[in-house]
């Protein structure tokens, strides 16, 4: 049965689910139920939930050893740009000891946080930093951009013997939509056509999803059919369905809240430049944010990132029908 | 005393440890005249720690576990690791520890409890830490070893470590062994303790956790007061520190040098940066392996022919590790791309 509820509800149920399905999973991180009284410490015990100091190298590193010791941390980073003060647990440590060890030890974990937090909170909080963690080889990355996502790929992530970044995206917390209850795992790796379509292949993450659908639905109007597809994951990234669609479509838009040159934009584009270039009948546009910090204030930030509207431009422009709707 | 219930067959026990450790470094570093090229990139060697290394993994039991520096090739030894498999593994061979995937810095035995190293300096002390908190939700009274070096202890890893485990009480005992270098660098020119004259067990004081310093050139002294922490560690109380004093005997590492320039083990900074010879020298004469030797003896532990018997065993065993890690295959190039996920 699903039922509508919003995001943060999803992957809070997925760490409750996944906590009552196996004891070695372990939930901490700053502000993590500081209160006895909170759901999860009543249901799980001080043991299994922690409050944490502000010590990211130390909460990171810990769930390292937690890994090699035979538990499933979760660690909450709340921001993903607090991840980078310990950078070296995030992309030196946990997804290279395996491969060191010669495959005798895994390091299954789970470091979660927010991003992409374009609502004012300046330079700091709002970066879609993913291709920092995406590009290094042991590391999984996830970006559910849907609640029935969040959850299913919270608990793909806490079962899977890998370090796992799961970066929720802080614009939809309080989306709401459909999410089964009870099990459910979207496996990652799979990426997922939000709307099918046979003119112009839309690939979109996050919070760009949404506005790559909005975008879509624009186009419709103009009798353009467009495909939105959305990897979920980065690492691995589902290359075989974008290729698929753009094979049939033939043009290709990239929409990507990170700034050009770290985007999985860019990636995607490098892998089909390559694998599907037979395949294209126009150049692939990527529609990403500048490469510029976040700035403050309002008209400048909306300036920097991509919208709808951007993306509907990008595919009137590969389309070839610009002209015809200026 | 811990170190009165030790049977003469564990003092000698202790010895052979560190005779066999002593003896796969010198292996390691005649390999790079014997048989140049044979290792690449960066070894360290625990020549001189042997006494810290014995002495601290002498109170464990098989069910406990450790984590290390990159300078880790003696503790395996220690707990039993094949030291051919160790050998083949520094010389990138197939039938390596790791299977040549990691090197001399990132050996691991999971099953004898050692779960592996850090080569970033103080990065490897979260994890312990997280094994402390693995121990402590297991509940089954094991106790975790964090080794690091005196250089580690100016990480953030270091401190924010020290803070949660005495917060939480986790069962680690943290050895710092302090060899008095930061690779070339005094630990008077970089830490503000012993610039003061102070030991570097005090940064205890500032997590409110127990703070010794102990001759680690003594491997009884030093299974005396870290039998004294496993102890307090097992019995809930939480974490120490212990400051272990050794002179590393080697340079920090062998000469760092892009490949065709052969690599060999220099001089000590001692003598290399410093000129002070006259040092390293007193430190020779300190050597720790001989002097428990003569020690064990003296005390009528173990006589001469004995002695002379366990050094030509290790000597054949070294001989059998060097002698394997060569004859063994490398691995297929095609292998590289296994073990990236689980």
């Amino acid at each position: 049965m699903a039922r509508e509820i919003p995001y943060i509800a999803a992957v809070n149920e997925a760490i409750a689910q996944e906590m009552a399905r196996d004891d070695t999973v372990v939930f901490y991180g700053q502000d993590v139920a500081p209160s006895d009284e909170d759901p999860l410490v009543k249901s799980f015990g001080r043991d299994r939930v922690r409050v944490s100091p502000i010590s990211e190298t130390a909460e990171i590193g810990m769930a390292v050893g937690l890994a090699l010791a035979g538990y499933r941390p979760i660690v909450e980073l709340l921001m993903a740009e607090f991840m980078l003060v310990a950078m070296n647990q995030v992309t030196n440590e946990a997804p290279r000891l395996r491969y060191m060890s010669g495959g005798q030890v895994k390091v299954p974990l789970v470091l979660k946080a927010g991003y992409g937090f374009t609502a004012g909170w300046a330079g700091q909080h709002t970066g879609s930093i993913y291709t920092m963690f995406a590009g290094v080889p042991g590391l999984k990355v996830v970006l559910p951009s849907t609640p029935a996502d969040a959850k299913g790929l919270m608990a793909a992530a806490v079962r899977d013997d890998n370090p796992v970044v799961y970066l929720m995206h802080y614009l939809l917390v309080l989306e709401h939509g459909d999410v089964p209850e009870g099990e459910h795992v979207v496996p990652i790796g799979e990426a997922a056509i939000r709307r099918p379509g046979n003119d112009v292949t839309i690939v979109a993450t996050g919070w760009t999803v949404g506005k790559a659908l909005q975008a879509a639905e624009a186009l419709a109007a103009e009798g353009v059919d467009a495909e939105v597809i959305d990897p979920r994951s980065l690492q691995p990234l589902d290359m075989p369905a974008i290729l698929s669609s753009v094979e049939k479509t033939g043009h290709l838009v990239l929409a990507d809240q990170a700034t050009r040159h770290a985007s999985a934009a860019s990636i995607i584009a490098a892998e089909v430049a390559e694998h599907g270039f037979g395949y294209l009948k126009a150049p692939i546009k990527l529609v990403t944010a500048l490469d510029a910090t976040i700035p403050y204030s309002e008209p400048m930030e909306a300036f920097v990132l991509p919208d709808e509207h951007k993306i509907a431009g990008a595919v009137r422009e590969v389309l070839g029908t610009a002209s015809a709707v200026a | 005393m811990a170190t009165a219930e030790l049977s003469d067959d564990r003092l000698i026990w202790m010895f052979t440890q560190m005779l066999r450790i002593r003896d796969f470094e010198e292996r390691v570093k005649r390999t790079f005249e014997d048989h140049p090229g044979v290792i690449r990139g960066h070894t360290h060697l625990a020549d001189g720690a042997e006494a810290s290394i014995v002495g601290s993994l002498a109170t464990l039991k098989d069910s406990d576990q450790l984590l290390t520096t990159y300078r880790c090739h003696g503790y395996p030894i220690t707990l039993g690791t094949d030291t051919k498999a160790m050998m083949a593994e520094i010389y990138g061979r197939q039938d390596g520890l790791c299977g040549g995937y990691g090197g001399s810095m990132h050996l691991c035995d999971p099953g004898r409890g050692f779960l592996g190293t850090s080569g970033i300096v103080g990065q490897g002390i979260p994890h312990a830490t997280g094994v402390g908190f693995a121990a402590q939700l297991r509940k089954q009274g094991q106790v975790v070893l964090c080794f690091f070096g005196d250089g580690a202890s100016k990480q953030g890893a270091f401190h924010e470590s020290l803070n949660l485990a005495s917060l939480w009480k986790l069962p680690v005992v943290y050895i710092m062994e302090n060899n008095g270098y930061n690779v070339a660098t005094h630990s008077e020119q970089e830490d503000a303790n012993a610039a003061n004259g102070e030991p570097l067990s005090v940064k205890a004081k500032a997590y409110s956790m127990p703070g010794v310093t102990v001759d680690g050139t003594d491997p009884l002294a030093v299974y005396e007061i870290v039998s004294e922490a496993v102890a307090r560690a097992r019995d809930g109380h939480g974490p120490t520190l212990v400051e272990s004093k050794v002179y590393r005997l080697s340079a920090h590492g062998n000469l760092i040098a892009p490949p065709g320039v052969p690599l060999h083990y220099p001089e000590h900074e001692a003598i290399t940066v410093f000129g002070n010879r006259e040092e390293y020298e007193a430190a020779l004469r300190g050597d720790p392996v001989p002097r428990f030797r003569a020690r064990l003896v003296e005390q009528g532990t173990l006589d001469a022919a004995r002695a002379d018997a366990i050094a030509q065993e290790v000597t054949e065993e070294m001989d059998a590790a060097v002698q394997f890690g060569l004859d063994s295959p490398f691995p297929e190039p095609a292998a590289a791309t296994n073990f990236v996920y689980a």
